[in-house]
């Protein structure tokens, strides 16, 4: 019960720029720790005096949280701010799962959008933590710039552990070798094998669309397509009816859902 | 230029035997070095190119910044359509930004080859469109600048 109603007590044990706006906290507890998380869900992280806010789980070394928190109010600011050694609540976790492992034997393709690739890098790295149980790994992300890319000095990493990183940014100047263009541009030199793929994408809402529909123009049905939403999770245990969409509470049915569910959900503009 | 090549590039993959034979006859391998030119802004638009390997940025000088990319392409890439604008002009600058090769066509020869033979015309400019559509929709795409923060749109309050 604790865990649902309640914060746990956590402290900020490292914190990492990510861009100018970006930080990922190492979290780790200062109590009983949540119970373990599965890449994909989240937990609503409280800045004490501030509020609470749903963020997605980007990591864990077994007993730390990694948080990744992009300032854009009040709450996600305080976050971002926060000091190394500063306590946070965090309750959760919480959301349904990407199951990434359901594309063992065949190919996984990780799609990001900007801050998206946070709640996608904890199946990436439980992916190439059993490398060899999947064909390829294929991780391609979208950037607004080069330096608003998250995860930046990870992508080499993950390229050496038998990751295919492929990066594409909406605006680059000279100096910039990578792909400048839409992330869905990478789709075409990424040989996706249609019928042995599991497709998980993460992003703004058009940016998923507009991701699932190509993905759907190459041949991938829909139930190989998983998408993460995001709606105004507030108590994070399916009770306040915030987070509805359509006949979904996201903080319990969400975040990540097939595609074939997620679709015509993505279709209303608001609630 | 052998038809072979040709045909492994979506302009001209599934044309007539005799149609590839064409296009091969108009086209000629081209290869730049990392950084090497291929075209400046506002030169006369006269070629195409059918990438084959390596990276093309398409560049645009913008005074009191650095040079900006508008877009890069690769391998199945055409690179050279301003020369179908009325106004045949390079709207872009072109640079390969590793060991790139192409196949290059002048674009007098392409019309020439079209008008002679209109089934292939049809063909060409068809898909010649669908890369421009292409092109146009990841354009609207990006105009929508997806991943800027709430703080960094229009009319936010930082």
């Amino acid at each position: 019960m604790t865990t649902g109603y309640l914060p746990a007590p956590y402290v900020v044990r490292s914190r990492r720029q990510e861009t100018h706006d970006t930080v990922t906290l190492t979290l780790s507890p200062a109590g009983d720790p949540l119970a373990r998380f599965r890449p994909g869900q989240f937990t609503m992280m409280y800045a004490f005096g501030v509020g609470d806010i749903p963020v997605s789980i980007s990591g864990s070394d077994g007993v730390a949280l990694t948080q990744t928190v992009r300032a854009v109010g009040a709450v996600s600011a305080a976050l971002v701010g926060a000091a190394t050694g500063q306590p946070i609540g965090l309750r959760g976790p919480f959301g349904t799962c990407w199951s990434e492992a359901d594309a063992q034997g065949q190919d996984l393709l990780v799609i990001a959008g900007g801050i998206g690739l946070a709640p996608l890098r904890a199946a990436v790295l439980s992916a190439l933590a059993e490398r060899d149980r999947y064909r390829r790994i294929v991780v391609l992300v979208g950037a607004r710039s080069p330096a608003e890319l998250v995860f930046a000095a990870e992508l080499d990493q993950w390229r050496t552990r038998g990751a295919d990183v492929s990066v594409s940014v909406d605006k680059a100047e000279t100096g910039w070798e990578g792909h400048v263009g839409v992330v869905t541009q990478l789709l075409g030199p990424a040989r996706i094998d249609a019928a042995h793929t599991l497709a998980l994408i993460c992003g703004p809402e058009v940016m998923m669309r507009i991701t699932a529909r190509a993905l759907l123009a190459v041949g991938l049905a829909p139930e190989r397509i998983r998408v993460s939403l995001e709606r105004n999770m507030q108590c994070g245990i399916a009770l306040c009816g915030h987070c509805q969409l359509g006949p979904l509470l996201m903080c319990r049915d969400g975040p990540v859902l097939g595609f074939s569910t997620a679709e015509p959900l993505l279709a209303i503009q608001e609630l | 230029m052998t038809t072979a090549a040709l045909e492994q590039h979506r302009l001209a993959a599934g044309l007539a035997s005799d149609q590839l034979d064409r296009l091969a006859a108009i086209a000629r391998p081209a290869d730049w070095a990392p950084g090497q030119r291929v075209f400046d802004e506002g030169g006369q638009a006269a070629r195409l190119w059918l990438i084959t390997a390596g990276q093309i940025a398409l560049d645009l000088k913008v005074p009191g910044r650095a040079t900006v990319i508008v877009e890069t392409l690769g391998p199945g890439d055409e690179l050279g359509l301003s020369w179908l604008s009325p106004v045949p002009r390079w709207q872009f600058g072109a640079v390969a930004q590793r060991q790139t090769s192409a196949i290059e066509m002048d674009s007098g020869d392409l019309i020439r080859l079209c008008e002679q033979d209109h089934e292939l015309g049809y063909l060409l400019t068809r898909r010649l469109l669908a890369t421009a559509v292409s092109r146009l929709q990841a354009a609207r795409i990006r105009i929508l600048d997806l991943y800027a923060s709430p703080r960094q749109l229009p009319g936010r309050t930082p």
